[in-house]
């Protein structure tokens, strides 16, 4: 997620404070750029109003890909490229094209899942993520929110407020 | 939070998520012990034996082995089906436990799953040398060659090739999707430059965005849910290397199902073996609790149970098919010349693990201890039982023969555990050995601080 170089940072010590913090953050309308936490807090997504994530139907599909043309693959070599008699058992053996069928779907499927997940989360070798606090991956859970895009630039000594008084500790204004 | 009584914690002693962090990077960031050199010369001497035998046997060929016209599935067979089984347990607590939601996984998933690769890496070892050519193994992949032939993909062995790569690369993705988080961690915890530089390119960016862990949490769910069949299909398709040969002893339809629980069972006792001494050696008790190993107890006296019930199905299966040829088989495996093999195996698999019914043996870490290795041990034999006697007694009679392994073969067994223990070793000093963020989210569940309040 792209960030403007106006932004407040704040952090929870406790995933359950962090949870009632952001309710009331939305309450008051600030809108929250991202929020960072050692671990995956549960309901976290459904807070922030995440969609979906689609890695799953890109596992579909990558799937489906590797094994439909996997089999179709084999059926090729065995019906079309290179018929071979093996005691007079019918060319087109489905039932022995499927462990190689199947073993091809998990393998696309999965580098499937993966790059769509290294590519939209832009994490990946040599990835260069800023890191805002060394202690989010520790023990604490850390609120982004922007001035420029998302919340007027004007609006920073009010939120300032807010969040002082949701109990969020270290607050920092970046511009 | 209300729990269950009878439920006891995962997580002891006073801890908040910056003591887990604390204590489980404490390895990696500190100096290790005598007791890790010490381990790390003998498992790479171990090795370089193995290199020695490998290099022999790639050099003059596979007639330095023992094996014969008559058993020419001897000890490298049953070692690959070994080092396989035994990398199922990682699997299996790494995903079909994940699926079933069991908080105890979090413990212990990271080092199996480690466990898991290289006993893989291990295992494909022996189908390559046992080639004899071995730089020839790239017969085996489906590229468009001058022949214009194709691979037989109506053959297991070929099923083979293709179910232990994949499982090897899904295995080493699945693990490193979960490491990326703690390597994270680990990151933004050493000082030294060098330190830095290396965790900063391994954990690959990682923020702990929550986006990131939203994606995290969705592949990891696909990812258990592709490599639980995943596991299940790669075990079953080494058995019908077996099962679809017409050498009595190996052609049962029994195959697939017992070679599945087996590999399971043979796989945690290996854990049990790794946890229980790097439980003690990193000072984790509080996290890998005795109450995980009873829990991986249970799995052994479950799966434990499966098998026996394999071998007794087998025989029962000998005496009713009225197939003379099937029942000369199981009564030599018994009674011939093999007949200490068999007893072994009989005596490891299946009477000692139902000791484990008994509360006080399923938590006594010695106890449990030595029968892991029993386990190991009679799983190991179990393959030779099922590789070696079934071929030694050929259809002619003529041709009945014994197998006795050579020095070379010794060596590169040796040399795989020194594979195996070297890069196991390692791991535990660069990587963490428990999955911290896991961890730290069934705190609030699950730990003996929460639980009480």
């Amino acid at each position: 997620m792209k960030r403007t170089n106006n932004y407040i940072t704040a952090y929870f010590e406790d995933d359950d404070d962090l949870k009632v913090g952001i309710k009331s953050l939305l309450e008051k309308k600030v809108t929250i750029h991202d929020v960072l936490t050692p671990f995956a807090v549960h309901g976290l997504d459904h807070l922030l109003n995440f969609k979906r994530s689609r890695i799953p139907k890109v596992g579909f599909i990558s799937g489906m890909v590797g094994g439909v043309s996997t089999l179709l693959f084999q059926t090729w070599v065995f019906t079309k490229a290179w018929p071979l008699n093996i005691g007079g058992k019918p060319f087109f053996a489905l039932p022995s094209f499927i462990p190689v069928t199947f073993e091809l779907s998990v393998l696309i499927a999965a580098f499937g899942m993966i790059a769509a997940y290294f590519i939209s989360s832009n994490i990946g070798p040599g990835s260069k993520n800023v890191i805002y606090d060394e202690r989010v991956t520790d023990d604490r859970f850390l609120i982004i929110i922007d001035l420029e895009k998302d919340n007027s630039i004007n609006d920073k000594e009010k939120i300032k407020e807010i969040l002082k008084e949701i109990g969020a500790k270290g607050i920092t204004i970046k511009e | 939070m209300y729990v269950s009584p009878i439920r006891e914690p995962l997580i002891k002693g006073e801890k908040s998520y910056q003591t887990i962090t604390d204590e489980i990077s404490a390895p990696i960031a500190g100096k290790p012990g005598p007791l890790w050199y010490a381990g790390i010369t003998f498992s790479t001497l171990a090795l370089l034996v193995g290199l020695y035998a490998m290099g022999h046997t790639v050099w003059n060929g596979i007639g330095t082995w023992g094996a014969n016209r008559t058993i020419n599935w001897g000890w490298g067979i049953t070692n690959f089906v070994w080092w396989v089984g035994i990398g199922h347990a990682g699997t299996f607590i790494s995903a079909i436990l994940l699926l079933f939601r069991q908080k105890w996984r979090t413990s212990i998933n990271r080092a199996a799953e480690a466990m898991t690769i290289f006993a893989v890496i291990c295992a494909a070892l022996f189908p390559v040398l046992h080639l004899g050519r071995p730089w020839l193994a790239f017969f085996m992949a489906p590229y468009p060659s001058t022949r214009e032939l194709w691979i037989n993909f109506n053959s297991p062995l070929i099923w083979d090739v293709f179910a232990i790569s994949t499982y090897f690369t899904v295995s080493l993705l699945f693990w490193y999707i979960g490491l990326i988080p703690d390597l994270g961690t680990i990151r933004d915890r050493v000082t030294s430059k060098g330190k830095k530089a290396f965790y900063k390119f391994m954990s690959f960016g990682w923020t702990g965005s929550a986006k990131h862990w939203q994606r995290h949490e969705s592949i990891s769910l696909i990812l258990a849910g592709l490599a639980a069949p995943l596991v299940l299909s790669v075990h079953s398709i080494v058995s019908m290397d077996f099962a679809t040969s017409l050498i009595p002893g190996w052609h049962t339809t029994i195959f697939p199902p017992y070679f599945v629980s087996g590999a399971i069972f043979s796989g945690f006792a290996m854990v049990l073996t790794l946890m229980i001494i790097t439980r003690r050696t990193l000072n984790l008790q509080q996290y890998i609790t005795v109450n995980h190993i009873e829990s991986m107890n249970k799995i052994i006296i479950a799966t434990g149970s499966i098998v026996g019930v394999a071998y007794i199905t087998e025989l029962f299966m000998s005496w009713y098919s009225g197939n003379i040829y099937e029942q000369y088989t199981f009564l030599n495996r018994a009674t011939g010349p093999y007949w200490w093999a068999y007893w072994i195996m009989m005596t490891c698999n299946v009477i000692s693990p139902q000791l484990l019914w008994f509360k006080k043996l399923r938590r006594n870490l010695t106890f449990t201890f030595i029968l892991s290795i029993f386990i190991n041990i009679g799983m190991w034999f179990e393959r030779f039982v099922i590789v070696v006697t079934s071929l030694h007694r050929d259809f002619l009679p003529s041709s009945w023969s014994m197998y006795y392994p050579s020095i070379t073969e010794v060596g590169i067994f040796i040399g795989t555990f020194g594979i195996f223990f070297t890069l196991f070793l390692l791991f535990i000093r660069f990587f963490p050995v428990i999955a911290i963020s896991e961890v730290k989210s069934v705190l609030k569940s699950s730990s003996e601080k929460f639980i009480k309040k």
